[in-house]
C-alpha cells in the first residue's frame, strides 16, 4: 500500500476516535505485511519458473563448455571419424552415434507396430472391465527402472538370444542375397541387435499409452458413421482413426524415440561396448549413452572426459530436437481436441 | 461382391487376431521380466541383505550401505527439488496462467521431463564434482533432484489448473491475499495430486543410475557423509551384475528386487491416490 492511501485509512480511522485509531494503525499494519508477503511469494514462484529455463541452459552451456577441448582438438572430424583410441588420445564420435541410430531404429521399428495395435484392442476390441487393469500392466512397464531391463538382459534375455533367434536368423536371413551382412558372423547374444530389442521393449508403453489416448479421443460420431456405412473394426480403425490421430500418433512415437535414444542403463549391459561400426546386427557395438557411462569414471585425460562430454552434447542436441518435435505435434493435437 | 465382403471380413479377422496378439505379447514382458525377478531375488531376500554392509569377492553379505546410500540420496533429491518445482508449478497454474513465460516454461519443462539422465550426470559433474575436485553424495542428490523438479512443475501444475475458480475467487472475496489462498485453499484441495507428483518422482529417481555414476559414485564403506562419494543401490547392481562373482550377482538380482517393488509399490500408491483421473 503505498503511504498516502495508509495516511487516508488511518486519518478516517482517527475521526471515528482514538481507541479505534489504535486498531486501524495495527490493521493497516497487518495489511502491509500481508502485501508484502504477497508480493514475495508471487516474485518466489516467477523466480523458479525462471530456475526451469536457467536449468536448461544450464545444462547446455555446461555441456558446450565441457566439449570445447575435444571440439577444438577434432573440429567437425569428431563427427564423422570412427576411431576411438585413449592411448592415442584420438576420438572421433561416429561409431557411437551409429550405434545409437541403428538400435533406435530397431527399437522403434518393432515398438510402433505392437504399440498402436496394443492401443487398437484396448480402445476398439477389449472388454470394458479389462481396459484399466491392462492400461496399468501396460503402464507399469514404463515405470520399471532401467536397470532393471539391464541385469534381466544381460542375465537372461541375451543367452536366450544366442541360443534360438540369432543362430535362426543367421541360419535363414543370413543367406538372403543383399542382406546376408546384416545377419552374418557368430551369435555372441549381446550386441546391437539385443540392445534394440530391449529398447523396443522398454519404449512400447510410451507409444502404446499415448496412442490409446490419442484414439480415445477420436468423436465416436466419426466411428459410428463408418460402422454406419458396413465399415468392419479394422476398416474404421486404419480408414478413420488413424488419419484422425495421426498427429498424436507421430508425437508418441517421438516421444518414445527420445527415450530410445537416450536410454542408458539397459543398453549398456548388453550391448557389449565395443568402438567400432560393423555390417552385421548381431556384432558388439556402442552407443552414445553407454559409452559415457562404460568410460567416463575411467577416463585419464582432459581431452578424453573432454571428448565423452562433446558425446553427451551431440545426444543432448539429437534428443532436444526429437522430443520439441514431439511436443509440437501433440500441442497440436490437444488444440485440435481443445 | 461376396468374394469381396469375403475377403474383407478376412482381413478384419487377421487385425483382430495381431492386436490381441501385440496385447498378449506386451503383457508377457512385464510378467516374465517380474517373474525372473522374483525368482532370482527372492532366494537372496533374507535379513542379512539389510543389516549387513557389501562384502568383499567371495564372503556374503548385505546391501545396507547402499540401501541407506540411497535413501539419503533420494531425500536430499526430494528436499531441493520439491519445493523449486512445486513454486515454479504455482506461478504456470496461478499467476501466469496465460503468460508467455509460462508456455515457454511448459514447453521447457517438458523436454527436461524426458532429457537424457545421463545428460544430467555430466551437467552436474561439470558444475559440481569438476569444481569441487571429487565426488560427493552431494552432488548425486543435486543430480537427482534435476530429475524431480521437471515432474513434480508438471504435476503441479496440472493439479492446480484443476483447482475450481470458484474456490479461489471465494477467498479472495473474504479478503484473503493471493499468496494465502494459493497456499491455504488452493494447495489443500490439489493436496492429493501434489503428493502424487512427488511419490511419481521418487519412483523415477529410485532406480535411476546413470546420474549417480559420475556424481556421488559408490562407496564400499558405510558412509552417511554428503562431501564424499556414497554408496547407492542402483550402482551398486550396475557394478555387482556386471562383475564375475557369483554372489556379487546374486545380490544384484536381490537389489534389483528391492528396487522394482520399491517403484511398484509408489506408482501403485500415487495411482490409488488420484484415483481414476489420468495424467502422465
Amino acid at each position: 500500500m503505498d503511504p498516502a492511501r495508509r495516511q487516508s485509512v488511518v486519518d478516517f480511522a482517527l475521526q471515528e476516535g482514538a481507541m479505534v485509531s489504535v486498531e486501524a494503525v495495527t490493521r493497516a499494519r497487518v495489511l502491509d505485511r500481508l502485501r508484502l508477503g504477497d508480493a514475495a511469494f508471487r516474485h518466489l514462484t516467477r523466480a523458479a519458473a525462471f530456475g526451469v529455463l536457467l536449468l536448461l541452459s544450464g545444462v547446455i552451456i555446461a555441456l558446450i563448455q565441457g566439449s570445447l577441448p575435444a571440439l577444438r582438438a577434432f573440429g567437425l572430424g569428431f563427427l564423422t571419424t570412427d576411431r576411438w583410441n585413449p592411448v592415442t588420445e584420438n576420438f572421433g564420435a561416429l561409431a557411437p552415434i551409429y550405434g545409437t541410430l541403428v538400435t533406435s531404429s530397431i527399437a522403434m521399428l518393432i515398438a510402433v507396430p505392437v504399440g498402436l495395435m496394443i492401443a487398437f484392442f484396448l480402445t476398439e476390441l477389449c472388454p470394458q472391465w479389462l481396459r484399466r487393469p491392462i492400461g496399468i500392466a501396460i503402464e507399469l512397464l514404463a515405470g520399471i527402472p532401467s536397470i532393471i531391463y539391464g541385469i534381466w538382459g544381460l542375465f537372461i534375455f541375451a543367452p536366450f538370444l544366442q541360443e534360438t533367434l540369432q543362430p535362426f536368423l543367421i541360419n535363414t536371413l543370413g543367406n538372403v542375397p543383399v542382406i546376408a551382412p546384416l545377419f552374418s558372423g557368430p551369435p555372441y547374444g549381446i550386441g546391437i541387435l539385443t540392445a534394440g530389442l530391449i529398447l523396443a521393449i522398454m519404449v512400447l508403453p510410451f507409444v502404446t499409452s499415448i496412442s490409446r489416448d490419442v484414439f480415445e479421443a477420436v468423436p465416436p460420431v466419426l466411428k459410428e458413421a463408418a460402422y454406419g456405412v458396413g465399415c468392419t473394426t479394422w476398416e474404421v480403425v486404419r480408414y478413420v482413426v488413424l488419419p484422425y490421430a495421426r498427429v498424436g500418433v507421430i508425437g508418441g512415437v517421438m516421444l518414445g524415440l527420445g527415450r530410445a535414444l537416450g536410454e542408458t542403463m539397459a543398453v549398456t549391459f548388453v550391448i557389449g561396448n565395443a568402438h567400432r561400426i560393423s555390417s552385421s546386427l548381431l556384432a558388439p557395438g556402442t552407443t552414445i549413452s553407454a559409452t559415457i557411462a562404460n568410460e567416463f569414471t575411467e577416463a585419464v585425460g582432459d581431452l578424453y572426459t573432454s571428448s565423452l562430454i562433446a558425446l553427451g552434447l551431440i545426444l543432448f542436441v539429437i534428443t532436444f530436437i526429437v522430443l520439441a518435435v514431439a511436443r509440437y505435434m501433440l500441442l497440436r493435437i490437444e488444440r485440435r481436441i481443445g | 461382391m461376396t468374394a469381396r465382403y469375403a475377403a474383407r471380413r478376412r482381413s478384419n479377422a487377421v487385425a483382430m487376431a495381431l492386436a490381441l496378439a501385440a496385447t498378449l505379447f506386451g503383457i508377457g514382458w512385464l510378467i516374465l521380466i517380474l517373474g525372473v525377478l522374483l525368482w532370482k531375488g527372492l532366494s537372496g531376500l533374507t535379513p542379512a541383505v539389510f543389516t549387513q554392509m557389501t562384502p568383499p569377492p567371495g564372503s556374503s553379505g548385505g546391501l545396507l550401505n547402499p540401501i541407506v546410500g540411497s535413501l539419503i540420496l533420494t531425500v536430499l533429491a526430494v528436499a531441493v527439488g520439491t519445493p523449486i518445482g512445486v513454486l515454479a508449478g504455482t506461478y504456470m497454474a496461478e499467476y501466469g496462467r496465460y503468460d508467455r513465460l509460462t508456455s515457454v516454461v511448459r514447453f521447457i519443462n517438458d523436454i527436461l521431463l524426458s532429457a537424457p539422465s545421463i545428460v544430467v550426470g555430466l551437467f552436474i559433474y561439470e558444475v559440481m564434482v569438476a569444481p569441487m575436485g571429487h565426488f560427493s553424495g552431494l552432488a548425486g542428490g543435486v543430480a537427482l533432484a534435476v530429475i524431480v523438479i521437471p515432474v513434480v512443475v508438471r504435476t503441479t501444475e496440472d493439479m492446480l489448473t484443476l483447482v475450481p475458480n470458484a474456490l479461489r475467487e471465494a477467498a479472495t472475496s473474504i479478503g484473503l491475499p493471493r499468496s494465502v489462498s494459493i497456499t491455504r485453499i488452493c494447495y489443500r484441495a490439489a493436496r492429493a495430486g501434489m503428493v502424487t507428483g512427488v511419490l511419481l518422482a521418487v519412483a523415477r529417481i529410485s532406480g535411476e543410475t546413470a546420474p549417480l555414476l559420475f556424481t556421488s559414485l559408490n562407496n564400499q564403506f558405510w558412509s552417511t557423509n554428503l562431501n564424499a562419494p556414497i554408496s547407492s543401490l542402483p550402482v551398486v547392481i550396475f557394478q555387482f551384475a556386471l562383475s564375475p562373482y557369483k554372489d556379487w550377482q546374486s545380490l544384484a538380482w536381490t537389489g534389483a528386487l528391492i528396487i522394482t517393488l520399491a517403484v511398484l509399490a509408489l506408482s501403485i500408491t500415487a495411482r490409488s491416490l488420484v484415483g481414476s483421473s489420468k495424467h502422465s
